[in-house]
């Protein structure tokens, strides 16, 4: 019999209790005498508040109270950077500034909050909201990221010189001599605007104080229960072990759910001691699209210099990174770019600057793609000008490119997004390439189908394009595994959950340690009170991390129960086999014992735990890395255009996903599907409009165009796995992968498509609208 | 997103729900689907004080044939109108338009009757009554009055119906023989508001003459907007390549008045307007000479 758990497409163990509703999300906590909280967010974008009037809102029925900046007093100060300190690299600038829980005096967003009203219902509190009163005076605002920086642009933190967030460099080998060598330079300008993530749950917490005892309990929809708790009992001045933080269920993070600390993360607990009563705030979409964090806004020129045939000698990239009105995260995204611009080709020289600046809109923080997807686009689309320009097929150009085989592991000499050497571990970049030209009939498709859609006057292009994805990042995760006297397997991590399928990929990884049926162990992810130490779910890192560590923390627990069994059967340890949740002495399958009753007697009641041991099956590990894994992958896509109407139809769309050791195909397959439906988005629907104040002019899902299942193509996803060398699994992160190709392959594919109008894409994301204006230009031009 | 307080009745008659409209006037607001009301409710773009939910008022959902055409009642959902053999064979340009309504749910809800009362400008109903020159029933306390397509929507969200009057029913005639139809838009995502959109009826003589025509346009106005003169234009000729191309030009440079928003530009609706306007006159010519 096949023992195999990993790698099986076993479905999902959460799916019953998710479809028939039994799941536990944040608004689901409903506590006896609980008060529900409103914010007053600003209206401006910039703006200096003169006066504050909250008496009518305070007089209103139902309502309890109503905060803000002056009545928070010495409470209210900025939250904790979240990565700190900087990145030692050499004249690194980065001018930290935090939000804080209630703003006193000057609006730096809108959607900044000045006032909380709690009330009796959230109904009543959102009446007291329009009750406030609030005198503003308009400050001129920042919303291009271009001009943020020009030396005349006012300042969104008036204690700074200029808009500068951050400035770093960093190099590879030496650009200007490659320069000097190439036989053709190529240079561009491409702009990358917002999305927001649009988790289908918004953000909501809510917080018990119990005065008795002094211990504090909050339910939030975080990514980072554990670095929450902590954060919040040194803020409260609580010890940690009096602070719960349960992240339960959530409807999806994609990576806004772990800017910590958000303002009403540092409110409501605060609220709940201060009222000593239970407080709940649940954001409404219209609030996530000012206050919960986005991503993208980014503005690169770029030069590449080639040789005639196409063999890549360096880049020289220069962009600007929107951080919005404040930088809590460091600049994990734009150091994330940066260590995809060079994309998975073999590139001697590189010279990478960039400048984040301040703007007066909503805070930047990773989301799904993290800064890659904007490294990808521009490298990608590069290559498809070089390709145009120096007479090479598209898809040559970048054979010709790609990392090979034995090149592993390549490194690149600068820093990753988590501050290690950027290298790339392990990987058959060149197979993966094949496969998906293969699935997709690359070369029918160009020689026979596309000319007789051609002669039909139809407009149906090709694009097939490469992309990376570093992953699995440290600092580290733990695991606990334990046998419970049942015999089901207990198992605890720090991490959160965001509807990943954790507690199948974990438990099919826990389950082939132990011999046990993958529905025996039962997963507790993100909940402080089971499991004392972690960081998140983040940087495509669940598998890779925490995954390890419930393999280090499964193997652990295995030795022990081979040790325990083998004195028990009296058989030596190498006989033993686990196997449906028993232990037996192969070939004498009626010398065996259950797990149950080694657990019991792993826990005797009498007798004595022999010098040395522990009670119990039991073992807690963690696995931290010293850098993370990185997946490769390629996307295909085939689409037709009407050129009339700017309407799409993809008729094919391929994925070949390379992450390594997979876990689970089936749950790693819905992670790319989600993952290209973002992308989607990014390319063609989804793009936050903000105007020359900085006023988001979509904010809801009636002009926000999220793609939905009506929109999206039936994917097809193959796998290759090269082992990552790095961890025992063998798996690399793939959590992020979908999203990142699928903007810069949408540019390449509507190319192809709209052949004879000869445009160029260089932004992202486009509309109808849009692609019509750059094709007809182009072709008048 | 919680709307602001309001009192709510749910009247069982016609009688007093008139009486109660009659009673608050301006502050009441007829509750039918909600499908646009209670959104606009909970962004407290609209806080009215009274909501006279007619939806327990019996019998005012229904589609039934009668001579020269179809009945609808006010309360007939989306879904029913999709779903309607009726509908299929008395108004086909309704009934294979309603899928493009938004999506399941919100026709399960919507109502023929809120659609028209709330007179979107991109809303499918209003430009398909106005091309199939539909006429409505109003009623109030004082009386009814039998008011044209034409003549009910007057702009953005604007209508001729007073504040005491509610919207009973509508009379959609049935196309002469001969006749095609063709409803074209174009949306982002499917369940959208059309970007731009055009809804034609042609009716043929025996030897294949225009002899009646309509073109009206969605999303491209503040209300559905008739093409009057492009639609004569049609009329008494053969509906060549080159009389299409002259009807959408007219109708498209003059007739429409798009505007600008984050999804298109004037620019842009006009040139959508005018690729649908010529795909939908020659569809309707094809449906008219029984090809499709
Ligand atoms: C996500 C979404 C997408 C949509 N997409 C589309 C689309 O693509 N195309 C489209 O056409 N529509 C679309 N709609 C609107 C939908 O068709 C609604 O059903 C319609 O606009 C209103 O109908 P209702 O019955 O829900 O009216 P309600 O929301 O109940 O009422 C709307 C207005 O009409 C008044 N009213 C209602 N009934 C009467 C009556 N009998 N007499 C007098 N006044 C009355 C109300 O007082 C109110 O002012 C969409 C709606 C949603 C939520």
């Amino acid at each position: 019999m096949d023992k195999r758990l990993i790698g099986k497409r076993v479905v999902r163990n959460e799916d019953p209790r998710l479809l028939t509703g039994q799941a536990q999300y944040v608004d689901d906590v409903n506590l006896p005498n609980m008060a529900h909280a409103a914010m007053f967010r600003s209206e401006y974008a910039h703006a200096r508040i003169r006066s504050i009037d909250v008496s009518k809102a305070r007089a209103y029925p139902g309502v309890i109270a109503v905060y803000t900046a002056e009545d928070m007093g010495a409470d209210c100060y900025p939250g904790p950077p979240l990565v700190s300190p900087p990145p030692t690299v050499k004249d690194v600038i980065f001018n930290s500034r935090r939000q804080v829980p209630l703003v006193k005096d000057k609006i730096r967003h809108a959607g900044e909050i000045i006032a909380v009203v709690i009330a009796e219902t959230r109904y009543i509190a959102e009446d007291g909201l329009d009750l406030i009163e609030i005198e503003y005076e308009p400050l001129p605002v920042v919303a291009d990221i271009e001009k943020a920086l020009e030396p005349d642009s006012p300042l969104v933190h008036d204690d700074l010189d200029s808009n500068l967030a951050a400035h770093l460099v960093q190099k590879k080998g030496d650009y200007e001599a490659a320069r000097a060598s190439a036989d053709a330079i190529i240079q561009r300008r491409f702009t990358i605007e917002r999305g927001t993530a649009a988790a289908m749950e918004n953000r909501g917490i809510v917080a018990q104080w119990d005065a008795k005892s002094e211990a504090l309990t909050v339910w939030d929809t975080t990514q980072a229960p554990i670095p929450i708790r902590n954060g919040l009992a040194a803020r409260l001045g609580l010890s940690e072990s009096k602070v719960r933080v349960i992240a339960p269920f959530i409807g999806g993070g994609f990576g806004p759910k772990i800017m910590m600390f958000y303002s009403e993360e540092m409110l409501v607990p605060w609220l709940a001691i201060k009222l000593n009563r239970p407080v709940k705030w649940i954001e409404d979409r219209r609030e996530n699209f000012y206050a919960t964090t986005q991503e993208r806004g980014q503005v690169h020129e770029v030069e590449m210099a080639f040789t005639r045939d196409g063999k890549i000698l360096g880049i020289k990239d220069d962009f600007i990174h929107d951080t919005g009105a404040y930088d809590p995260y460091g600049l994990t995204t734009p150091l994330n770019t940066q260590s995809h611009v060079m994309g998975g080709y073999d590139i001697p020289n590189f010279t990478s600057e960039f400048r984040v600046a301040f703007t007066n809109k909503t805070i930047v923080t990773p989301m799904r793609g993290a800064g890659r997807p904007h490294g990808i686009y521009v490298i990608e689309r590069m290559m498809d000008i070089a390709a145009k320009e120096l007479g090479i097929d598209r898809v040559e150009i970048r054979r010709r490119n790609l990392i090979k085989p034995d090149a592993f592991p390549y490194e690149h000499g600068i820093i990753d997004q988590a501050f290690a050497p950027l290298i790339f571990d392990s990987g058959n970049y060149e197979a993966v390439l094949n496969e998906t030209l293969k699935a997709v009939g690359y070369e029918k498709f160009i020689k026979e189908e596309q000319p007789r859609y051609r002669a039909e006057g139809r407009r149906v292009g090709i694009g097939v394009l490469p992309f990376i994805e570093t992953t699995g990042v440290g600092p580290y995760e733990g695991a606990r595994v334990t046998v419970e006297a049942s015999g089901k397997i207990a198992v605890a991590t720090g991490v959160g959950t965001q509807g990943q399928g954790h507690f199948t990929s974990f438990a099919q990884v826990v389950a082939e340690q132990l011999g046990v049926d993958v529905t025996d162990v039962r997963i507790t992810t993100g909940d402080s009170a089971h499991f004392n130490w972690g960081t998140g779910t983040f940087a495509s890192r669940g598998a890779v991390v925490a995954g390890n560590a419930m393999h280090a923390a499964a193997t652990m627990v295995r030795k022990k129960i081979l040790k325990l069994a083998s004195k028990v059967l009296n058989a030596p340890e190498e006989e033993l086999e686990l196997e449906d949740g028993m232990v037996r002495v192969a070939d004498i399958p009626q010398s065996s014992i259950s797990l149950s009753d080694l657990a019991a007697l792993a826990n005797p009641l009498r007798g004595a735990v022999e010098p040395g041991t522990e009670p119990g099956l039991e073992a807690t590990a963690y696995y931290g890395p010293q850098y993370g894994p990185t997946a490769f992958g390629v996307h295909a896509m085939i689409a037709e255009i009407d050129a009339e109407t700017m309407m799409i139809k993809i008729l094919r769309y391929v994925v070949t996903e390379d992450c390594g050791t997979i876990l689970n195909p089936l749950i790693l397959e819905g992670q790319i599907h989600g993952g290209v439906a973002l992308g989607l988005g990014n390319a063609y629907y989804e793009k936050l409009h903000f105007d020359e104040n900085a006023q988001l002019l979509n904010a809801s899902f009636m002009d926000y165009l999220l793609v939905g299942s009506t929109e999206m193509p039936r994917i097809e996803v193959h796998h290759l796995e090269t082992r990552s060398p790095l961890n025992e699994l063998g798996t690399k992160g793939v959590g992020e992968a979908g999203a990142i190709p699928v903007p810069a392959l949408f540019a390449q594919t509507m190319e192809d498509a709209l052949y004879d109008y000869n445009l160029e894409i260089r932004e992202t994301p486009l509309n109808p609208n849009r692609l019509f204006g750059i094709a007809r230009k182009e072709k008048t031009a | 997103m919680k709307p602001a307080p309001f009192a709510y009745y749910a009247p069982t008659t016609l009688d007093e729900a008139l009486s109660l409209l009659s009673e608050h006037g301006y502050d009441a607001k007829v509750l039918a689907g909600g499908q646009s009301l209670v959104p606009m409710m909970n962004f407290r773009i609209a806080q009215p004080a009274v909501l006279v939910d007619i939806n327990n008022i019996p019998d005012l959902a229904y589609i039934n044939a009668e001579e020269g055409g179809v009945r609808v009642g006010a309360l007939t959902r989306h879904h029913q109108s999709e779903t309607s053999p009726v509908m299929a064979r008395h108004a086909p340009l309704i009934y294979s338009t309603m899928p493009k309504i938004a999506y399941p749910q919100v026709r399960t809800r919507g109502t023929f009757g809120g659609s028209l009362s709330h007179a979107d400008p991109s809303a499918e109903l209003p430009t398909l009554t106005t091309t199939l020159d539909a006429k409505f029933r109003l009623v109030s306390q004082c009386g009814e009055r039998w008011v044209s397509a034409r003549e009910f929507f007057l702009g953005l969200y604007t209508t001729a119906l007073e504040p005491d009057e509610i919207l009973i029913e509508g009379f959609v005639p049935e196309l002469p023989p001969r006749s095609g139809w063709s409803l074209q838009e174009v949306n982002r995502r499917k369940h959208d508001f059309a970007l731009a959109g055009v809804a034609a009826v042609l009716t043929l003589d025996e030897s294949g003459i225009c002899q009646d025509a309509r073109l009206v346009f969605l999303s491209v106005g503040d209300h559905p907007m008739y093409a009057e003169r492009a639609s004569n234009l049609l009329k008494g000729q053969a509906l060549t390549p080159e009389a299409i191309r002259a009807a959408t030009e007219l109708a498209t440079t003059e007739e429409i008045d798009p505007g600008d928003d984050i999804h298109a530009t004037a620019d842009f609706r006009r040139h959508l307007a005018k690729t649908l306007c010529q795909r939908a006159i020659e569809q309707a010519h094809q449906r008219a000479q029984g090809k499709q």
